[in-house]
């Protein structure tokens, strides 16, 4: 069997891993790079726990090629917090509880920066059907809408502080 | 040592940590991504292990040919059932919420003479990779005779159904029968005379009402890594809701002494009672012993649902009897429950809850446990009462239609309260019912007029919660700080509520108390956790343990203080001299603890106990939807549940707890449910069809917490966990109800049944 | 043991090359691809990676009309702020496939050619009578988007080819489309019905043109032209409506399957018909 060897930067810094043609870029980071927080709920892109970004894009990681992620630039949970210290998002699911048994919250967090990022202010709306690639199980979502809301009003706060 | 504890439960007012909302101990590692689940852990020169399962729902196994994938280069062990000890006599184990039948679940860990449900383990292999497992998995050559299949429950009750086991003779009935079938089992609650209270109705509501199979629908998958030593020392590392019950249950599948076996319980990616039973482990350890290495099993998610227990579809009979006044008078409940490929469906615990709210002076309620085509059922939060509920609740809501009262007054006519016996049986007391009820009739929720074509529909429910056996240790380290030790793997927070009662009782903040899951070789025994019981039962430990290191803290205080251990109280963290003699100045628990040595060692303390008096739960749900007279697409717009909790611990998981129950609760009235094809195999093993709750599918879920506290435990806690998704399925339909004018009897209610039923009404 | 090799092609005619061998399949969001290589139901020996040929991604303006890359995720559709203002229909269609990770990689193209009856991006470019820019062994043709898939799974095309880009026809002043699908939950389903319906209106507000589709009621993705027809002379009104529904229905050959029956299909084929043309009236400016 035949490997390639890909290039990528992930959560900043520079990463290469030998991969075979059918491994996906969840295999890859959990297996090669042991980056275990993106998490396999499915396999098919229905459960968002892989969710990494990926060129600036929220993706399913189970639904990427290792291969195609040559030359590109990912983001994982391990990337979130800096320095210490937590995201304003990884915060606020922890005031408000919006995690119990905290296998989805990695893929959760990950597409709530990547929505905040393109949306500072989204309405309760607008958040649960950009989350609704992400499953939950055990909250029933309540809490993780509101952590995200919260979040996004500080995150705003922050920016007009500044 | 069996531990009832009879004194009032301490006071709302006076607590520092019990009833805040700190952030969780754990909180960090998992919303970085550091927190280790069943998957994520790896041990040396790992081996990975797959599964060969049956394509058959039910077939005889004539041979299993293994020599090819054995020759594969890479591949360092096959097994099958032959391989595994045979288990010819039963054996019975209490674990859990009912006692469990080793052969059964031996047989279930792979497959005999027979293949009882597509999915069925057949054979296993470990090799050095993905691939070569996989390809070795396709060289195993299985010859099967099919044999006709049965999964509807009522078909599987047929005299002339297809057989699963020869040695099934319906236990519980009056005489037993002399032929084998598919009905394992009846149960029976009965009361007083069940003609006469019929005789005596004014107005008889009758219903036939139908849920199918759901799944508890954990995100993550079963995963282990399983290593048998040279030495037979075998090491677990498993995503699981008891490490002490896979201790026991691989040590009896697979022969081997439970002191032989380590347990480390790794973060659960849920589990809702999915995971209080074992697929996986012995056949990794077997794996492990056969080639010599470590292996680590991985489900995927179409495993999951192949083979892996979902609840139990039903068949829901109910008749009840009123006066005018609404007083129901009598009501016969017969149940009929899935068990999947071996008995033991929770048809007893459906039986017994499905009156649990109502005071009824004739009753009779009959369940049968079916065994079906299908995989083995396993327990899912509150096993069997949603079922039952949904058949009670819709049946009751359609009284109050027929005699004109509302929702709120027929429960509250017929409601149980302190000093009732309930219908399964012991007294009620110190339960918060009715103060639920007018929780709900005080909610604004219940006040909001509804919008055109909205309905709404109201629905209660009822569990029992446990106690049972736990051990808790607490240390103190020399800093003052401490570690609680428990054996209750964390499924909903409950590590968090453990460091703050410890916290509580020792006067420490609660960042300065460590809560920790320990392995099964590190802690004494404990339950699993499930039945709602670890905030109970484990605080319980917790909370005597760290009363025995508080009164040891007061005996070293005395000491240095040179005076009688009677004369120290502990207040707020301190040891204070009640001698006003001495003059002493308070020790707080950090002096002391540094000068532990010099007054008698370490402190600490462990209490093991068997909990009783665990304090039944009650909901009330009130559920708005929106129905799409065009689709017949429902939409719940509005849901509010409240529930007797006893005291909340950590109000932000008990609210958790309840929007999480709701939530699994909606989806099985709305969308969840195993399909199968004529070929008995499941057509929707995936999240793509089998449908859950996604973020959009849900309005944010009032949880109002209605504190009567319990007085057997240290701080007035009920269970809460399985309470919350009782009600739920009811509360939706009969809020469909509301809005169509049609009462639809059959779950899930998908967007086509609830056209039919809008036409049926107008044509 | 398949082993797989991934190629990346960097030119269309390297492309074409790459998947005229047998067993090559192409690569372009990877959402239908990946799924299917996991379950065994493909299993191809070479993966040919669309997505670094030039004009595969991407959209840009030519003769008046837009150019869509036919790799190019619904994500980056969505953004395109023009293409979203000219059609939205096509837009909304390709970010109601998955969710918004599988938005984020998803391809009209690849949408397409996976030839799903239930397909969400389809219906709408059908309406909007798109023509496929295809690239082959034998150099380029091009052909109408409803031309391409066959059947449940199969396409038109042959051994070699794939979608460059899809053309789209100039956008009138007052013209608009929409695509709505019923589903069970409020995301994350595949359709049990479709519809896609594009409008062009006059000064008055009059229909002059209009195509209606139909997906998820047929083994592919169906131009109802009596539906269209039934529409265009007038406003839309009940009376156009109702017969542009009765056409709808008429039309509809559904099966019956886990996710609906051949009467509920049919029966909603036409509600969604009816709401989407409602809803393409409307941003057209009626």
């Amino acid at each position: 069997m035949s490997k390639t060897h890909v290039t990528t930067t992930v959560n900043g810094d520079p990463a290469e891993f030998l991969v075979s043609p059918r491994m996906t870029l969840l295999d890859a980071l959990r297996d090669e790079l042991g980056l275990t927080g993106a998490k396999e709920g499915c396999g098919s892109g229905d459960c968002g726990a892989c969710s990494v970004v990926l060129d600036g894009r929220l993706v399913c990681s189970c639904l990427v090629l290792a291969a195609e992620a040559e030359g590109c630039r990912i983001e994982t949970i391990e990337g979130m917090a800096q320095g210490g210290q937590l995201h304003p998002l990884q915060q606020k699911f922890l005031e408000h509880a919006a995690l119990q048994c905290g296998f989805c919250t990695p893929g959760l967090l990950v597409a709530s920066k990547a929505l905040l990022d393109v949306n500072p202010d989204p309405t309760e709306t607008e958040v649960r059907y950009w989350l609704a690639g992400n499953l939950c199980r055990c909250t029933g979502y309540d809490k993780i809408i509101r952590a995200v809301m919260d979040a996004a009003a500080e995150l705003r706060q922050e920016r007009t502080a500044a | 040592m069996s531990e009832t504890l009879e004194k009032p439960a301490a006071p709302a007012s006076g607590l520092n940590v019990v009833g805040t909302r700190p952030i969780r101990p754990d909180g960090a590692d998992k919303v970085t991504g550091r927190a280790a689940y069943g998957a994520d852990f790896n041990m040396p020169g790992q081996l990975v292990g797959k599964i060969l399962r049956s394509p058959h729902a039910h077939a005889r196994i004539v041979s299993i040919d293994t020599s090819k994938a054995k020759a594969l280069p890479g591949v360092k062990a096959v097994i099958t059932g032959a391989d595994f000890p045979p288990f010819l006599a039963d054996e019975l184990i209490e674990g859990g919420e009912a006692a469990s039948s080793m052969r059964d679940l031996a047989w279930n860990v792979m497959a005999r003479a027979k293949v009882l449900y597509e999915g069925h383990a057949v054979a296993a292999v470990a090799a050095i990779s993905n691939d070569i497992a996989e390809e070795a998995l396709s060289r195993i050559v299985v010859k099967y005779e099919t044999l006709p299949h049965v999964i509807d429950v009522e078909a599987a009750m047929a005299a002339d159904a297809p057989l699963l086991h020869d040695h099934i003779f319906t236990a519980g009935v009056e005489t037993k029968p002399d032929k084998p079938s598919n009905i394992a089992q009846r149960h029976r609650f009965a009361r007083g005379d069940l003609a006469e209270g019929f005789a005596a109705a004014d107005v008889i509501v009758e219903g036939r009402y139908t849920t199918k199979a759901t799944h508890q629908g954990y995100i993550e998958p079963h995963a282990c890594v399983c290593a048998w030593g040279e030495d037979g020392r075998c090491d677990v590392w498993a995503s699981s809701q008891g490490a002490f019950m896979v201790r026991t249950y691989c040590a009896k599948v697979l022969g081997v002494e439970i002191s032989d076996i380590r347990v480390t319980p790794a973060e659960i990616g849920g589990g809702f009672g999915g995971k209080t039973t074992v697929y996986l482990e012995p056949v990794a350890l077997l794996l492990s012993r056969t080639s010599g290495f470590p292996v680590k099993m991985v489900m995927s998610r179409e495993e999951v649902f192949r083979a892996t227990g979902p609840t139990s579809g039903g068949v829901i009979l109910v008749k009840l009897g009123a006066k005018s006044d609404g007083t129901i008078v009598a009501a016969e409940v017969e149940l009929k429950y899935q068990a999947g490929a071996f008995p033991g469906s929770p048809v007893g615990p459906g039986a017994m809850t499905a009156l649990a709210c109502y005071d009824i002076p004739n009753f009779l309620i009959t369940g049968w446990d079916v065994v079906t085509n299908t995989p083995k059922v396993a327990a899912y939060r509150a096993p069997g009462a949603p079922i039952s509920a949904f058949g009670v609740e819709s049946a009751v809501d359609e009284l109050a239609l027929k005699l004109g009262l509302d929702a709120i007054a027929i429960r509250e006519k017929n409601a149980v309260k302190d000093g009732v016996k309930a219908a399964y049986g012991p007294t009620y007391r110190d339960i918060g019912y009715l103060e639920t009820l007018a929780a709900i009739k005080d909610s604004d929720h219940w006040k909001t007029a509804l919008k055109p074509g909205q309905g709404r529909g109201l629905a209660v429910g009822f569990w029992f919660n446990v106690g049972g056996e736990s051990t808790a240790a607490v240390h103190l380290g020399e800093d003052g700080s401490a570690v609680v030790v428990t054996g209750s793997p964390d499924i909903g927070g409950s590590r968090a509520s453990m460091a703050m009662m410890a916290a509580e009782i020792l006067g420490l903040p609660v960042e300065r108390v460590r809560p920790m899951v320990a392995d099964t070789a590190s802690i004494g025994y404990s339950m699993l956790t499930g039945g709602s019981r670890t905030t109970f039962a484990t605080g319980m430990a917790v909370v005597q343990a760290a009363e025995k290191v508080v009164a040891e803290l007061c005996a070293r205080a005395a000491k240095l203080w040179d005076v009688p251990v009677t004369a120290v109280e502990w207040r707020n963290g301190q040891a204070v001299c009640l001698d006003a003699a001495k003059d002493a100045k308070p020790m707080s628990l950090a002096t002391l603890a540094a000068q532990s040595a010099r007054t008698g060692g370490p402190i600490s303390a462990q209490v093991a106990l068997n909990a009783q008096g665990a304090g039944p739960g009650f909901g009330v749900h009130l559920c708005d939807v929106e129905v799409d007279a065009e689709t017949g697409a429902v939409s719940v717009v509005r849901y509010t549940a409240a529930q007797d909790v006893g005291r909340a611990i950590h109000p932000s998981y008990v609210e958790g707890q309840v929007q999480g129950g709701v939530a699994q609760g909606v989806g099985w009235a709305l969308n969840e449910e195993y399909i199968f094809d004529a070929n008995g195999k499941m057509e929707n093993a995936g999240f793509l069809d089998y449908r859950m709750p996604v973020a959009s599918d849900l309005p944010m879920i009032d949880a109002i917490l209605v504190e009567v506290p319990n007085p057997r435990h240290p701080f007035g806690a009920k269970g809460v966990g399985e309470v919350p998704i009782v009600p739920p399925l009811a509360a939706v339909a009969n809020a469909v109800r509301g809005a169509i004018g049609v009462r639809m009897p059959d779950l899930p209610l998908s967007p086509p049944k609830v056209l039919a039923a809008m036409d049926g009404k107008a044509g | 043991m398949s082993e797989v090799a991934y190629l990346a092609p960097s030119s269309p005619e390297a492309a074409a090359a790459a998947l005229a061998r047998a067993g090559a399949q192409p690569l372009s969001g990877g959402t239908d691809l990946l799924v299917q290589l996991r379950a065994g139901r493909s299993r191809p020996d070479v993966i040919v990676d669309l997505k670094s040929v030039p004009g595969a991604i991407g959209v840009r303006e030519a003769a008046g009309g837009f150019v869509i890359g036919a790799a190019t995720s619904g994500a980056v559709l969505g953004e395109h702020t023009a293409l979203v203002k000219a059609w939205p229909g096509i837009v909304e269609g390709a970010n109601l496939i998955g969710s918004t990770q599988v938005q984020g990689r998803a391809s009209l193209g690849g949408n397409l050619c996976n030839a799903s009856p239930a397909a969400d991006g389809v219906p709408a470019l059908v309406a909007a009578r798109a023509v496929c820019v295809i690239v082959g062994p034998n150099g380029r043709r091009e052909a109408p988007v409803e031309a391409i898939a066959t059947g449940p799974g199969k396409t038109s095309l042959a051994q070699g080819e794939f979608i460059l880009e899809f053309r789209l026809p100039p956008r009138p002043a007052r013209a608009s489309d929409a695509y709505l699908r019923l589903i069970p939950r409020t995301e994350m389903d595949i359709a049990v019905a479709g519809a896609g319906v594009n409008l062009v209106l006059d000064a008055a507000g009059a229909v002059t043109e209009a195509n209606v589709a139909l997906g998820a009621v047929a083994p592919t993705v169906l131009l109802v032209a009596d539906a269209g027809a039934a529409l265009v002379g007038g406003k839309l009104d009940e009376a156009s409506l109702a017969k542009m529904e009765a056409a709808v229905r008429a039309a509809c050959r559904p099966i019956s399957d886990k996710r609906g029956t051949v009467e509920y299909r049919t029966r909603i084929a036409g509600v969604l018909a009816r709401r989407a043309a409602l809803i393409a009236y409307q941003r057209a400016g009626a």
